[in-house]
């Protein structure tokens, strides 16, 4: 290593000299020849730079690039290269760039000729030029361009570009390190970027909070939520930074989950998975720890991120849920931790430390995974050492015979160091569990006649250690080692002998002499520490003893009192002083015995990772077991939880601006004093609404498709009730669904005034099975604004033929829907409508809390379910297909057909007409369906046909859950005698049920099934077809899709939802000359791009 | 967070450097030295070292020590795990992740670390961004440079769009004439026997790899026959969770290129086949400084498949000298510098089990050693995928054309070690 730096150093003296060497070039000229060519080939360099060819400026760019990887100085080369910032070259420009960023600091003032540059590339129309020059920019270290960059850095971070508003977050941390002064500006600058809703800049402008203002956690409040929910879709690196800091923030702002862990086996925590809620109150009846709702949102939305392939994400996961969740729940984690052992070598280094110090507190936890802990000979020795480590901890009474075993084979390993730690580890196990003392005991005395010094000398250190917490019935032992005494060299392995058997010379009261009599025979050929012990031996040995080796010890204190070691002469006059008595020893000799074999406490083995556990796991710190610097402490949990209500957002500005103007278009039914209502009382409003599935009870990860079929039933009930009960008490808002359809207009203000909080857990719920279903990020955002311009003047009419629509098609309870009023069905559309834009052209929009609805918009990735009714499927002439053919079946033959119908045998279920006709000549009997299908598909099979008489023929309806895929569903059709197998392979058209919305509904649904979800083709027509008439027939004629009311005559929409999944399916077809352009939005891309197919042939069809 | 990194191989010296912020001095890297010299071995290097002023974490890959300075906290996988991504993407782009094909290629080399960071935090990290960005080496273009006499650029002339989109690890515009998709079940079986040949510890660790050059934006989904065998799992951040929560399979849209979907664990209830048995016997006479060793290798489970690259590594003890050794199949070799006898077999039939035989050298005078070396044992079979995992299918949406799918199933021996 010294003649490397060395050597080094020697490269940059040459280097030095040659900078001088340059500065001097006119008149030195070449002295030193060696110099000469360095010199020469910069010079070479420079003239290539100052040329006109673009290949010579960039071959030279390639050289002093690579002069600067390898560290040499390129620095004389300033001026030549500086002058190619502005070339229009990319790559010649980028290396410029690498060149000016590492020298920049050097040459301040040659740098700001460059600046100029950036500014311009600033205002560049394309979004990576800014971001480039912005990054560049900010990464010249020059105070003197602060202003510049702190200017450049406010206008990047409003960009339009989220990817410009990443480098701008970026950007903030090179400034804050450059000027700390900047300090304040640049907290204005985070606080803007962190209500930023794009995932691309999160991550990065949380780093700039972490570095600039860890403190300043009053900024995060408004953003919890967004954070929380974003989190899934940052990238991974962001992922590490947020979950960290969200870490702290949670432990300033929640109270502590741990309170009655007591009552808690570690084992028993089993029982408790599967409902989240619940289970605190089911567990802990006497005092009922209610975790926040956005305590609980956190640890549910980092969960899936265990699954990352990022390592540091899964570890951040894993100590966020050990700092964080409560203590039963944590070993969710253990499965990830230690799957990451498989990873790389430094990786399991780190990930053993943190299982390390979870297994001192948590056993349970890593107890069934103990095998992945045992040790390989190829292991790295630390890696070893840790997961002996882990071992130890590990161990308990059940599985110690196990883990000893293991250890005999590591007592063996030829890694010396090793086996000396497993021997250690042995004695941890052997004071921990009481009942293998002794077996321990007698395994380590076996180890004492190993060959190997160290293993040998580690034993009896540990036996000392043990044998001091247990000495009476252990007198055989330390016979046995006093036997071995002889053979054992190592010093400390020879003192270790040496005091045991002083200090517990009573109990072998015959040997004890005769081992000091041969120490005193090799007394000044011992090591110092074997001589201190051999003097202690004789001095206990006086005082309990004195008449067999009075003489012995006045030998061996006469040996030591000439020792050439000052040490042992001091302690051999101390000594005598103390025991031997005579007349000028005082008071303390009568104390000799009290002072010399006082019993001792028993030395405590314990785990060095016993007090990791102060620092934050995973982290920087943790690993070195010394706080590191910019290290921020986790607080302790708060007694008292702050104010929760902080993490609310509120109203933005834009949301006001429009609010009013709509109450115009609509003014009937709005009830001015509901404007701006209770947040929390808003927010059940829109849980009602939302997605039943996600208020009750789960309230987990619960899909969201099905909330929104049962949420758009829910609606229609509610609109029913909402007739007669306006008045209902609040007293049913403790079961789920009344309270759901209860939320009239009226009683939504009565329990305003009484229960303000009682819902933050519907709405979280909510709000997190909105999320799931994210959509494009940007996209929705403005898009639903787009659509509320768009619609507002037709909005009316629209909502009216939709409700139409909507009352006829409701699967199951038809008829009572139908009855409904009009008006109410209005009043329930607008309930669901409430927080979109859109949805705001209704007067209903007073439902639309002020909060809630920025709260969504801070989501940004919220996906409500807006009113979507199932409808009258458009008719179209029945299209019968073959399922067997009477020569196959023997003189029966079956034709299906797809009514369009909701199936009445289950939701999910496709309706299906089959038509059996008998054309034999005799009498088929007992026509069934076999239970089975061969494909997996569930199939409510019609009722068996007893008789079927010839040339008769009967239909019957059936259902299938075809899953939303085209595969055929196969089955047996079984006659008495017979049976046929025949499958039924439907058209993807006929997977949907056709759902009717309004077409603002309709764009902000499209809006948010942007990107990949999204299929698009363009479609050629003959002109004699381009008649609206003609397109939505042929349209529905391959598709059960419902016609959404359109306001442009060349646009056509159409809405479907799968029948099995729910999801929506969206068509929108827009009619150009001669063609046609073709969208289809759905998050199952697989039926998307099935359906674009299909209606694409049926439109180019003539 | 990262602030420089330093490039330094076997025999110490600094080959690269790169600083993200303001430059620190390559003498920080003394302490790296000092604590290599330390450890001896460089597996035994500690990943992070802690200097007066700074935090060193390094990851030792290929033969390269990648050392990165640190000077405030910060995760130390963070830092770990991105340093092994860099090498991965040298990999990717030199086919190799070695000094000669990082100091033949600095300039990409410095382009694709200055746009992995930016100030030392992860700014694009994706194979197939980078890509757009910053074109890989290749003997087309090297060619042509050659010939034209022009240094054509290994920039990419677009600027990326991948970045900026939804679907971050695809770049966009991709065309294939054939269209293929291909994966790799590979299977490792982790094993620890003991001396009697019962199994101590066993699992099976999985991974399926891809390979998919397909045009335009294909959605794939491929689905199990036998999802539940999988215990734990993790994913490329392209499979989408939920459909995996909720199906079990797995949809998709692919990055282009190579590329591991997921790796996973298999359910530790299942009982781990164990495809070979290994009886040895190793001894080491007290007297007469010689050892004997007699190793017999055979197939056991494994499904009817051959057992290929059968290799069987000892370390031997530093005692041994020499080997004078017979097999009846394969080759073996000795080196008596670093100890490491390894019995190359190859394929094991069922008739002639391969077996090794001889006699072992020791120091004279030297103690008799004290444990018998263990044995790490690699081999492979093909068309197998030892759990018993199975793909079902392959589908593709999104696209028109018909792609060539492929599925290959390949069983290893992962930490597979026997006691002796």
């Amino acid at each position: 290593m010294s003649a490397n730096s060395l050597s080094y150093n020697e490269q940059t003296g040459v280097e030095a000299a040659v900078e001088m060497g340059q500065e001097n070039t006119p008149t030195t000229g070449t002295a030193f020849s060696l110099f000469a060519s360095d010199f020469k080939k910069n010079e070479d360099l420079k003239e290539m730079l100052e040329s006109n060819k673009e290949s010579l400026k960039l071959e030279a760019m390639k050289r002093v690039v690579g002069l600067v990887a390898k560290g040499k100085n390129a620095s004389e080369l300033f001026p030549a290269v500086v002058k190619n910032v502005a070339s229009k070259n990319i790559e010649l420009k980028k290396l410029v760039y690498v060149y000016l960023v590492r020298y920049a600091e050097e040459q301040q003032d040659l740098a700001l000729l460059s600046i100029s540059t950036f500014q311009r590339a600033l205002k560049d129309p394309n979004q990576l030029i800014r971001a480039s020059a912005l990054r560049v920019l900010s990464s010249i270290r020059v105070p003197i361009i602060v202003p510049i960059m702190m200017l450049a850095i406010k206008e990047a971070a409003t960009d339009l570009s989220p990817y410009v508003r990443k480098t701008a977050a970026h950007a903030i941390q090179k400034l804050y390190s450059l000027d700390p002064d900047q300090k304040e500006h640049l907290i204005e600058v985070i606080e803007k970027l962190l209500k930023d809703k794009s995932t691309l800049v999160a991550g990065s402008v949380v780093m700039a909070f972490e570095e600039v203002c860890p403190d300043r956690i009053d900024l995060i409040h408004k953003n919890y939520r967004k954070l929380c929910n974003l989190l899934m879709d940052v990238e991974e690196w962001g992922q590490v930074v947020i979950i960290s800091m969200l870490t702290r923030y949670a432990r300033t702002q929640f109270t502590s989950p741990w309170r009655e862990d007591a009552m808690f086996d570690e084992n028993s925590d089993k029982t408790f998975y599967d409902s989240d809620e619940e289970k605190k109150e089911g567990a802990t009846p006497t005092k009922p720890y209610i975790m926040d709702p956005d305590h609980r949102l956190l640890l549910r939305n980092t969960k899936p991120l265990l699954q990352s392939r990022n390592t540091a994400v899964v570890m951040s996961v894993a100590q966020l849920y050990w700092h964080l969740a409560p203590k039963h729940e944590v070993s969710v984690v253990t499965k990830s931790l230690v799957r990451l052992l498989r990873s790389h070598r430094e990786v399991q280094y780190i990930v053993l430390q943190n299982i390390a110090t979870m297994s001192i507190q948590r056993k349970g936890m890593f107890e069934p995974y103990m095998k992945s802990f045992y040790v390989r000979s190829t292991d790295a020795t630390h890696i070893k050492k840790l997961k002996l480590e882990i071992l130890t901890n590990l161990a308990n009474e059940a599985n110690i015979s196990t883990i000893l075993r293991e250890f005999q084979t590591y007592v063996k390993s030829q890694d010396k160091a090793f086996a000396a730690a497993t021997i250690q580890a042995i004695g941890r196990c052997a004071t921990n569990i009481s009942e293998i003392t002794d077996t321990c005991l007698n395994g380590l005395v076996l180890l004492l006649s190993n060959r190997d010094e160290t293993v040998v000398a580690e034993s009896v250190v540990v036996i000392k250690k043990l044998l001091q917490t247990q000495p009476s019935q252990h007198s055989d032992i330390i016979k046995h080692m006093a036997k071995l005494f002889d053979n054992i060299t190592v010093p400390m392995a020879r003192a270790s002998i040496l005091w045991l058997i002083g200090e517990y010379c009573e109990h072998v009261p015959r040997i004890a002499p005769d081992v000091l009599r041969k120490m005193a025979k090799t007394f000044t050929s011992e090591e110092d520490i074997v001589k201190l012990q051999t003097v202690n031996l004789a001095a206990k040995l006086y005082l309990t003893n004195s008449k067999q080796t009075k003489l012995l010890t006045q030998y061996i204190l006469n040996l030591g009192k000439y020792d050439q070691n000052y040490d042992i002469r001091d302690r051999t006059r101390f000594i005598r002083q103390l025991i031997v008595p005579s007349e000028k020893s005082g008071a303390l000799s009568k104390y000799a015995r009290r002072i010399l074999l006082a019993p001792k406490p028993a030395p405590v083995l314990q785990s060095d990772f016993k007090d990791r556990d102060r620092f934050q796991l995973g982290t920087l710190s943790h690993t070195l077991n010394s706080k590191a610097t910019g290290y921020l402490e986790l607080s302790d949990w708060p007694a008292e939880a702050p104010d929760q209500s902080v993490r609310n957002v509120e109203v933005l500005e834009a949301v006001r601006e429009w609010t009013p103007a709509v109450s115009k278009s609509k003014p009937a039914k709005s009830d001015d004093d509901k404007f701006y209502s209770d947040s929390g009382e808003e927010e059940e409003a829109e849980g009602s609404g939302e997605s039943s599935s996600s208020e009750d009870s789960s309230s987990s990860s619960s899909s969201d498709e099905s909330g929104s079929e049962s949420g758009s039933e829910e609606k229609s009930e509610s609109s029913e009730e909402s007739d007669q009960s306006s008045s209902q008490s609040e007293k049913s808002s403790d079961s789920g669904s009344d309270k759901k359809k209860k939320k009239t207009l009226k009683n939504k203000k009565l329990q305003e005034s009484k229960k303000p909080n009682k819902d933050s857990d519907s709405d979280e719920g909510q709000k997190n099975g909105r999320l799931e279903k994210s959509g494009s990020l940007s996209g929705s955002a403005s898009s639903s604004q787009e659509s509320s311009s768009e619609s507002s003047s037709e909005s009316s009419s629209d909502s009216d033929s939709g409700t139409e629509l909507k009352k006829k098609t409701k699967p199951k309870p038809v008829k009572k829907v139908e009855e409904k009023p009009k008006t109410m069905k209005e009043v329930s559309l607008l309930d669901l409508d409430d927080f979109s834009p859109a949805a705001v052209t209704t007067p209903k929009s007073s439902f639309l809390s002020p909060s809630v609805l920025s709260d969504l918009q801070g989501l940004s990735l919220s996906s409500s379910t807006p009113l979507i009714q199932v409808s009258n499927p458009v008719f179209v002439p029945v299209r019968p297909h073959e399922l067997l053919h009477r020569m196959t079946g023997k003189g029966l033959s079956a034709q299906y057909h797809f009514p369009r119908q909701p199936c009445i045998y289950g939701e999910r279920m496709v309706s299906l007409q089959l038509t059996l006709s008998n054309h034999s000549d005799h009498v088929l009997e007992d026509i069934h369906i076999s239970e089975k299908t061969t494909t997996g598909q569930s199939v409510h099979c019609f009722r068996p046909v007893e008789r079927l008489e010839p040339e008769a023929s009967v239909t019957v309806s059936m259902g299938v859950d075809f899953n939303d895929s085209t595969q055929a569903a196969s089955f047996q059709l079984c006659t008495k005698t017979e049976s046929f197998s025949v499958s039924i392979q439907p058209a993807v058209g006929e997977l949907l049920l056709p759902v009717t919305m309004t077409e603002q509904d309709f764009n902000r649904e499209q809006g948010k099934l942007q990107g990949m979800n999204e299929s698009s083709a363009t479609v050629t027509m003959e002109p004699e077809t381009v008649s609206s008439q003609p397109i939505s027939k042929k349209v529905v004629s391959v598709a059960n899709v419902g016609v959404v009311p359109s306001g442009q005559d060349t646009v056509h929409r159409f809405a479907a939802k799968l029948v099995s999944s729910g999801a929506l399916v969206l068509v929108c077809v827009v009619q150009k000359e001669s063609s046609a352009q073709l969208t289809i939005n759905t998050e199952k891309t697989i039926v998307g791009s099935m359906l674009l197919r299909e209606i694409q042939t049926a439109l180019s069809a003539p | 967070m990262i602030h420089s990194l330093f490039l330094i191989n076997y025999a110490g010296d600094i080959f690269l450097e790169k600083h993200w912020k303001s430059v620190i001095s390559r003498s920080v890297c003394d302490y790296f030295f000092e604590a290599q010299e330390k450890a001896g071995e460089p597996d035994n290097v500690p990943p992070v070292i802690r200097t007066p002023h700074h935090y060193l974490i390094n990851i030792f890959r290929e033969k390269i020590f990648f050392v990165s300075v640190i000077q405030t906290e910060v995760p130390p996988l963070f830092v770990i795990e991105f340093l092994h991504r860099v090498a991965e993407m040298f990999q990717d782009y030199f086919g190799e992740c070695s000094e000669a094909a990082i100091k033949d290629n600095v300039v990409i080399v410095y382009e694709l670390l200055e746009e992995m960071l930016d100030n030392g935090f992860p700014l694009a990290t994706e194979s197939n961004i980078l890509k757009e960005l910053i074109k890989p080496p290749t003997i087309l273009r090297s060619m042509v440079n050659t010939i034209t006499g022009r240094g054509s650029s290994n920039l990419g002339e677009t600027l990326p769009t991948g970045q900026l989109s939804s679907v971050p690890w695809r770049r966009v515009g991709v065309k294939y004439t054939n269209n293929e998709a291909y994966f790799d079940v590979v299977e490792e079986i982790d094993a620890i026997l003991d001396k009697s040949g019962t199994t101590v510890f066993a699992e099976i660790q999985g991974v399926v790899d891809a390979c998919v050059k397909l045009t335009g934006m294909p959605d794939l989904t491929l689905s199990f026959m036998n999802p539940r065998l999988l215990d734990d799992v993790s994913f490329h951040p392209c499979v989408r969770f939920k459909r995996w929560e909720s199906e079990k399979v797995l949809s998709f849209i692919p990055p282009d290129g190579n590329f591991r979907l997921m790796s996973y664990h298999v359910n530790a209830q299942n009982l781990v086949a164990i495809p070979v048995y290994v009886k040895q016997n190793i001894n080491f006479f007290d007297s007469g400084s010689s050892g004997r060793l007699d190793i017999t290798v055979g197939p056991k489970q494994t499904m009817g498949k051959t057992v290929e690259n059968v290799i069987v590594t000892i370390h031997m003890p530093k005692v041994v000298l020499s080997a004078n050794l017979t097999a009846t199949q394969g080759t073996y070799t000795y080196d008596p510098v670093t100890k490491i006898l390894v019995w190359d077999i190859g394929k094991l039939t069922q008739q002639k089990l391969p077996n090794l035989k001889g006699s072992l050298s020791l120091q004279s005078g030297a103690p008799k050693p004290e444990e018998n070396p263990s044995l790490n044992i690699d081999l492979k079979i093909q068309q197998l995928a030892i759990s018993g995992l199975k793909v079902n299918r392959l589908d593709m949406y999104g696209e028109k054309y018909k792609p060539f799918k492929g599925v290959k199933y390949v069983t290893k021996a992962g930490k597979f070690q026997v006691r002796t």
